[in-house]
């Protein structure tokens, strides 16, 4: 029988807003412990929360982003438990009327358009820091005892849960490395996994091919990469085609990986029926964004990285290669489109910028397209030497193409005839080796004239004027 | 509506509270006494009527994201029963 | 010499104004008096030695955070915690030049209705040590009555302003929700909290709420009031309809000596020009209380769950994991009252019975704002007891929580609509004062005070316990 891996995401997006959810202490990164406090953010008796309305603003940009319906009403709920990280003893999250919901989210693909459904994407307060210290480093299991640091709890965290529509890890990885660009490019989130800013949990289950059943799932939790990710979901896809293929049943269970050691089994836990009694915040009102500022969000969205590798693919006739690398960099597929705009061959442009300029380590948002477009038409008739440094010098201000194609390049044969015979006269042992067979030193000769004329000369009358000396 | 001895316990352990014997036996009382009065609110069909979660009918209360000066450190942890350098200590979590 | 019995917080400014007093003397008298009757009233847990300020002293419920000064919500788990900040309405007194007196007695976390759930013991009625001051702002209203206070905070969730304001002879106002911020308070229900004044005049009572109304920005369920507060001055009725409605004059345990005195209250507003008629509020009465049982514990099991040992207060002591920490801790550091609502709230919001218990009170809310509603298209005014009865004996009703969880069932559905409700007193019943209550729509606390103040005057109540004033003159 062949399998169906059936794959949903819960993704926690930390919001880069200047201060935290309910309370105005300044958020940063790496401060000395609790010195981002205050008496709201450490739950002080009778203190209340105020929502950042900043946060609220770039969830529903983000769910515009996603595709959401954004909620003409909607509630912050409380979800009760206790933990030393949750200072209320409950977090102020969304429950059964979350800011967005139901949206669908363009992932294109070598092989046409895929969606990810989004069940919702609501917003919420980070937990505080516990450090376990005591016991075996790091680890919960055997500490001794427990430090909070509340600097972190908090922070606006937008929470966004997909349908399990993902077929394989290989979908997983490309899925969270569009949203995490996503984020990212709306300006609402580092989206930084080492910082804990992007966080997901993944749910697993597989089924038979065709089927439409959903089977037991488990959840991967702490994954501290797209690639370890990646690894974790293929090998429990093994594991339970591997159970079912031997006659027997997954259990429900979360598999909690530690994010400091890759190469650590996942401990595995019984999912515990949690009883998070959610009720409706009462020390909050309602949050009804107006339908107009809504329109004007999704109005001034910026263009999203998928429909750019989309629309980099139609409008140019790039293979989805090409726009899949173009639009990973904002700044590349920018000069990309300004350069074609100029009058640069398109598929030329597009090798030339992402592989020449990236790896010239050309600032691509200070290159002239209009430059760039005569270096791309000059590719073929200068020396290579001649574009490379014309490449690297093309982020400097004042850089003007002309300066390092044909048209200072000298062409004349007579001109150039004295030069070739000298080099030729100055390396007899080399003319003796390419008259001998060795024809693999013409390229020898062509740097020799080349750097005589520093550059100046056109290859191709320069090879010419060889093959006629050398007689061959 | 009577509570079972059981569900004192679980609601015991949701909430976190360490009750004696004694406390069980009258708390499952009591509570039973209280249910039975408050269980009064399902003989309303209400099916048709909005709940209310807040008296005033406003939306939209929100705060600027501009930052406030935070507590300092001496004061965030004056209160703490037990501190370690700047963090709050607690048994092991 | 200063007569604390009978200064008003009125009569104290003009003291102050006219320099016939210094604000240091004048907290001096009150220290005085609590020195001299506090011993027996217990109406204090804290008392502050050199407050800021040059007006008139007050003293504020110990719900009320304080910078600096012990705030406990009458709990042993918040014993020993000084808050790092003011709650707002205490740092509006502070503005106002408002010198604290100290911290008041209550019920531990607002939970109860005659102060005998404080951790650090009951307070008495000043008119009768024998008996209750009413809660769970027993301490706030027995310090007025006592001559221990010229005015005073207390807090209202079900009637905790009102009903103890009944019992002591005095003037309690339970504000519309959203007026008086309540960040700082130490919450017990945050749909229903509310913070209001506690004073020996409706004029002293709006004196205060001007100070402590308004739109709070750290508190977000608060808006701006939508008029200015008016310091009340007529003497009539005239143009003002007022409704009785039946139930909430006739439920079951409404003592005859309590309705006497109302009925008399009643044709004295008629005889001052209002228009009075009977009306009906039949499922706000009979399910109100139902309601408030649900809601209230919901919110302050949630609302509880920060006492936790981690950041402030009680910790147990011992080894063992955090989970035992917390449930030890919380067994010892939590009275009764709270430990039971607390049980019944979890119960209430758990899977498999929120929509039975919870998300049906919630319905009946809306129902009971409803009838309110349907009756101020009708009246200015509705009018009713604060309390079924006077006050009772210390010990009378603990053993019963039912029972005295009846002793709000008149204050009840207003607070479950949000309603600003005001209770003055309008004569005695066998020598004890009978609270009468006035409610009004949203926002309408002008209209309150000015039919509050107007019958006061006709009414000529004597606030003075006469116990007091004679031992006093002795």
């Amino acid at each position: 029988m062949s399998w169906e891996p059936v794959i949903g995401l819960e993704i926690h997006v930390q919001l880069k807003t200047r201060t935290k959810m309910f309370c105005r202490c300044e958020l940063g990164f790496g401060d000395p412990e609790n010195t981002r406090t205050c008496p709201v953010c450490l739950s002080h008796p009778g203190t209340l929360p105020v929502p950042n309305a900043k946060a609220i603003e770039w969830t529903v940009k983000l769910g515009l982003a996603l595709g959401c319906e954004i909620a003409p009403h909607a509630v912050f709920h409380r979800k009760n438990y206790f933990y030393p990280d949750l200072p209320k003893g409950y977090q102020i999250s969304q429950y059964d009327q979350p800011l967005c919901t139901n949206g669908r989210f363009l992932v294109p693909g070598p092989d046409g358009d895929a969606y990810v459904g989004i069940v919702r994407a609501h917003l919420e307060e980070d937990a505080a820091k516990n450090v376990h210290v005591g016991g075996a480093a790091g680890r919960i299991s055997g500490a001794d005892r427990t430090l909070v640091d509340f600097n972190r709890g908090g922070t606006p965290l937008v929470e966004i849960v997909t349908r399990p529509d993902l077929r394989s890890a290989e979908d997983a990885r490309i899925f969270l490395q569009l949203l995490r660009q996503t984020v990212v490019e709306l300006g609402i989130s580092d989206a930084e996994m080492e910082k804990g800013s992007l966080r997901f949990d993944v749910n697993v289950s597989v089924r038979p091919e065709g089927s439409s059943e959903l089977r037991t799932r488990t959840e991967l939790k702490n994954m501290n990469s797209f690639a370890f990710a990646a690894r974790g979901i293929a090998r429990e896809i093994g594991r339970q085609i591997e159970i079912y293929e031997k006659g027997g049943e997954v259990d429900q269970e979360t598999l909690h990986f530690d994010p400091t050691r890759e190469d650590a089994p996942p401990l595995r836990s019984k999912e515990e029926a949690q009883d998070y009694r959610y009720f409706p915040e009462p020390d909050l009102v309602p949050l009804a964004p107006a339908r107009d500022l809504v329109e004007r969000a999704r109005a001034e969205l910026p263009e999203l990285p998928g429909q750019r590798i989309r629309r980099l693919e139609r409008d140019y006739a790039l293979p989805f290669y090409d726009a899949e690398v173009l639009s990973g960099l904002p700044a590349l597929a920018a000069l990309f489109e300004r350069t074609v705009a100029a009058g640069g061959d398109a598929k030329a442009t597009s090798n030339l910028v992402m592989n020449q300029i990236v790896a010239a380590g050309v600032d691509p948002a200070v290159v002239d397209g209009l430059e760039l477009a005569k270096l791309v038409e000059a590719r073929g008739r200068i020396p290579r030497a001649a574009l490379d440094e014309a490449i690297a010098a093309s982020g400097t201000p004042g850089f003007r193409a002309d300066d390092y194609t044909a048209d200072t390049a000298i062409t004349d044969a007579e001109e150039l005839r004295p030069v070739v015979e000298r080099i030729l006269e100055g390396n007899p042992s080399q003319v003796e080796a390419y008259r001998g067979g060795k024809t693999g030193l013409l390229g020898f000769f062509v740097g020799q004239v080349m750097r005589e004329l520093g550059g100046k000369a056109n290859p191709k009358v320069v090879n010419e004027l060889l093959r006629e000396q050398l007689g061959l | 509506m009577a509570i079972t001895r059981d569900e004192v316990l679980h609601v015991a352990r949701l909430a976190r509270l360490a009750l004696t014997d004694a406390e069980i036996e009258r708390l499952q009382g009591e509570l039973s006494a209280i249910l039975d009065a408050v269980g009064k609110v399902a003989e309303l069909d209400l099916s048709d009527v909005p709940p209310t979660s807040h008296p005033l009918d406003v939306v939209n209360v929100l705060g600027e994201d501009e930052p406030r000066p935070s507590l300092p450190v001496g004061d965030a942890l004056a209160n703490a029963p037990s501190r370690e350098g700047g963090f709050f200590r607690v048994p092991a979590a | 010499m200063i007569d604390t019995l009978r200064l008003t917080a009125e009569d104290a400014a003009a003291l102050l104004e006219d320099g016939e007093v210094a604000a240091a003397e004048l907290h001096g008298a009150y220290l005085e008096a609590i020195r001299a009757r506090d011993e027996e009233l217990h109406a204090y847990l804290t008392t502050v030695d050199a407050p800021e300020g040059e007006g008139v002293p007050i003293a504020f419920k110990d719900v009320i955070s304080t910078r600096g000064i012990e705030t406990t919500a009458g709990s042993k788990i918040l014993a020993g915690y000084r808050p790092v900040f003011d709650a707002t309405v205490a740092k509006r007194c502070k503005q106002a030049g408002l010198p604290l007196l100290g911290k008041t007695n209550m019920d531990e976390f607002a939970m109860g209705s005659s102060t005998e759930n404080s951790a650090y013991g009951p307070t008495r009625n000043p008119w009768d040590p024998e008996r209750v001051p009413g809660g769970s702002s027993g301490g706030s209203a027995a310090a007025v009555a006592g001559g221990l206070a010229p005015w005073a905070l207390g807090s209202d969730t079900g009637g905790s302003v009102k009903q103890p304001a009944s019992l002591c002879g005095i003037v309690g106002l339970r504000p519309t929700y959203g007026t008086v911020s309540r960040y700082g308070i130490v919450a017990f229900a945050s749909s229903l909290d509310q913070v209001g004044p506690l004073t020996k005049t409706v004029r002293d009572c709006a004196r205060l709420y001007r100070i402590i109304a308004g739109r709070d920005a750290y508190d977000s369920t608060t808006v701006e009031l939508r008029e200015p507060v008016e310091i009340p001055a007529a003497e009539d009725l005239r143009g003002l309809r007022i409704g009785v409605p039946r139930e909430l004059n006739e439920v079951e345990g409404i003592e005859a000596g309590v309705t006497d005195a109302v009925r008399r209250a009643i044709d004295l507003c008629g005889g001052l020009g209002a228009e009075v008629a009977t009306c009906e509020l039949p499922r706000s009465v009979e399910y109100g209380l139902a309601c408030y049982y649900l809601v209230a514990p919901s919110e302050a099991s949630s609302n509880l769950a920060r006492y936790d040992g981690v950041r402030y207060g009680l910790r147990a002591e011992g080894n063992g994991a955090i989970r035992e920490m917390y449930e030890r801790t919380r067994d010892e550091g939590f009275g009764d009252e709270p430990k039971r609502r607390i049980m019944l709230g979890t119960y209430a919001l758990s899977a498999g019975y929120y929509e039975a218990f919870y998300g049906q009170a919630q319905k009946v809310r809306t129902v009971i704002a409803r009838e309110h509603a349907a009756l101020f298209e009708r009246f200015d005014v509705l009018v009713s007891p604060t309390s079924p009865t006077v006050a009772f004996r210390l010990g009378e009703k603990t053993e019963n929580p039912l029972a005295m969880y009846l002793s709000d069932v008149l204050t009840i559905p207003s607070n479950m609509a949000g309603l600003p409700g005001l209770s003055i007193p309008c004569g005695l019943s066998d020598g004890l004062p009978v609270g009468f209550q006035l409610i009004g729509p949203q926002f309408s606390e002008n209209t309150l005070f000015r039919a509050g103040h107007a019958l006061e005057r006709a009414l000529e109540f004597d606030f003075v316990p006469p116990r007091l004033a004679a031992k006093d003159r002795a």
